[in-house]
């Protein structure tokens, strides 16, 4: 390491720490800690989405993809993008209208069942691990890269540093946390594609020209990495449903006082990811064209330090140090958000509703939040450690297929259907968990005949990502489950709870709204 | 649940959401509200999964401007939607708060 990036980096570490140490003076209540007290503004909180949903899977892996398979890679921008419509129009503001701190909180305002609570806990704890293994080992890998640091050591600090951040200053330094990087990170992008583009004297077509002339026109078209219409059709159903169904996007949605702001945050993130991921296209054939694939597979088989090579080809040392520290800002933002919504889950929906049927004071429900991120970010450390050899994309995708089969459906039903009940949840959140396990572990990242999984053998289910199967039999699963018991359930109560909350969810009415 | 249990949970949070629930002003927003927002995201789910569905027949693969092909030119317009979409809803959202204002304001007109 250099005297250039030692200094990005303390800059960016620097920084992280101060927003903590303010926040950390704010954060007084479990409102505070888990939702920042409900006070962010709309722009803010966009950023801070946007935070969360760039990834460094999406910054280093989208331009890496794009980099080695053209326009296959060029698939996930697309579908990150458009997923903020479904966010938009159909969730985030009954999300707002009816939640606290957690999906949970949510869910059991129209069915207040303890079982419900449980199962919705246990898959995000579940979404929220595979996520946050995905991104240590991202990170692990990349920091010993870059600066020849062990991964154990690497990610002990990555491990550290984000457990500092939610310790101590709750959601209003991570979300803080994540607004920085969101900023610079959509500056870094914006210098090297503006870079990129240049050498292509502005030209689009000429930049196409020159991919379709010295490397061939199958990088213009899909087909180098998904042959099949099926399975890039499954995977675009996981990731444009996913991200509605991913607990720690849901859980931003309570950071805004109301409905309308929880709108102008998707919009401010809608326009945030849309420049972002245009700009791939930049990022993607530049590193493929000045850096050349022989260099970036030398470096990373899975081409994700594409961007950082990128970098270092246009600007030196300087630009590479500061791409460098971007990156790791992106990865030190998303854990943190992670942690936060893993404790969530343990500390408020577990602990305090479930085992101590909510009767926690202020104190000890900050103490269970601050327990339960500790114990969160030990059990994925530890994980992480463990799984470096796994491949991270498989891990991201896999939790937007869990997300859009356990977590949508039920969202949808719970807001939009008269005659769905307690069982109907609890067999949509289930079955939505189970078949993506078992699915997953009979398709082809678990078995290979060639050997590059985990298993030797023929896969059972040869879908990358099983969602066009899943996602159908989550929503069917719903169906029948209310359906078959509707004559156990009292109708009447039943009715009068979906009318509130069908009126909470449309006005945004609440006890504080309205004085009589 | 009875009568009783609805006069007693009603004066609780003191709002009868029975009698929004039955008010017509409300069920003609929530009506036009969802055939918009549904009707939207049909369309908009259509078009994004013909994507991979097109991408792998010739259809798309053919150059549209110099080498640039139209699965390209099909995603930059996916990319479009999503704005066009975004304001489009911010700007009847506004429309559906007015709305939804009206009916809070005709039933506290008539009286909890």
């Amino acid at each position: 390491m250099n005297l250039v990036s030692a200094g990005f980096f303390l800059g960016i570490v620097g920084l992280t720490l101060i927003v903590t140490y303010i926040a950390a003076r704010r954060t007084s209540s479990a409102s505070d800690f888990y939702t920042a007290g409900g006070g962010l503004k709309g722009w803010q909180n966009g950023f801070a989405i946007a935070g969360d949903y760039l990834s460094a899977a999406a910054f280093l892996g989208v331009s890496g993809a794009i980099a080695l398979t053209g326009f296959d890679g060029f698939f996930f921008s697309v579908g990150y993008v458009v997923a903020n419509l479904v966010l938009l129009y159909i969730i985030a503001e009954p999300m707002r209208n009816l939640g606290r701190y957690t999906l949970a909180d949510m869910l059991t305002s129209r069915f207040n069942e303890k079982r419900i609570r449980g199962v919705a806990a246990t898959g995000t704890i579940i979404i929220v691990i595979l996520y946050m293994i995905a991104q240590l080992v991202g990170a692990g890998a990349l920091i010993k890269l870059l600066f020849g640091i062990e991964y154990w050591m690497a990610v002990l600090i990555v491990g550290v540093m984000m457990t500092t951040y939610v310790l101590f200053g709750g959601m209003t330094a991570t979300s803080w946390v994540q607004i920085i990087k969101a900023g610079l990170l959509l500056f870094g992008t914006t210098l090297l594609a503006f870079l990129v583009f240049s050498k292509f004297d502005f030209n689009l077509v000429k930049m196409f020209d020159t991919v379709s002339t010295n490397y061939g026109d199958e990088y213009l078209v899909p087909g180098m990495k998904y042959t099949s219409t099926i399975d890039s059709v499954s995977m675009m159903l996981a990731l444009v449903l996913g991200t509605s169904g991913l607990p720690h996007i849901l859980m931003r949605f309570f950071t805004v006082k109301d409905a309308k702001t929880a709108r102008a945050s998707i919009s401010w993130t809608t326009w945030i990811t849309a420049i972002f991921f245009s700009l791939t296209i930049f990022l993607g054939f530049g590193a493929m064209h000045f850096v050349g694939f022989d260099k970036i597979i030398a470096e990373n088989a899975a081409g994700n330090t594409a961007a950082p090579l990128l970098a270092e080809f246009l600007g030196g040392n300087i630009l590479l140090s500061f791409i460098c520290a971007v990156a790791f800002a992106t990865i030190l933002a998303v854990v943190s958000g992670l942690v936060l919504t893993g404790a969530s889950a343990i500390s408020h929906d577990i602990y305090g509703e479930i085992l101590k049927d909510g009767k926690l004071t202020e104190k000890q429900q900050v103490l269970a939040a601050r327990i339960g991120s500790i114990s969160i970010a030990i059990v994925s450390i530890l994980l992480a450690l463990f799984a470096q050899s796994l491949n991270v994309s498989f891990l991201v995708s896999f939790a937007f297929c869990i997300g859009a089969s356990a977590n949508l459906p039920v969202i949808l039903y719970t807001i939009y259907w008269k005659k769905f009940n307690a069982n109907g949840a609890v067999a949509a959140m289930v079955t939505g968990l189970v078949s993506c396990l078992i699915l997953g572990a009979l398709g082809p990242n678990i078995w290979s005949p060639t050997g590059n999984a985990i298993f030797v053998g023929e896969p059972i289910v040869n879908l990358a990502v099983p969602a066009i199967i899943t996602i159908p039999l989550s929503f069917f699963a719903g169906y029948l489950g209310s359906i078959l018991t509707a004559h156990k359930v009292e109708q009447a109560e039943a009715e009068r709870v979906y009318k509130e909350i069908r009126v909470k969810a449309h006005t945004g009415i609440s006890v504080q709204d309205v004085s009589h | 649940m009875s009568q009783l249990g609805d006069k007693i949970s009603a004066k609780c949070d003191g709002i009868n959401y029975e009698k929004i629930d039955r008010m017509e002003a409300f069920n003609q927003f929530v009506k036009k509200k969802n055939t918009f927002l549904f009707g939207i995201t049909i369309t908009f789910l259509t078009f994004y999964i013909l994507l991979p569905v097109l991408a792998f027949t010739p259809v798309l693969q053919q150059k549209a401007v110099g080498s640039i092909t139209w699965v390209w030119v099909y995603s930059l317009a996916l990319f479009i939607m999503t704005i066009i979409l975004c304001t489009l809803y911010v700007k009847m959202a506004s429309k559906f708060d007015k709305a939804a204002a009206a009916v809070l304001q005709e039933y506290e007109k008539a009286g909890a």
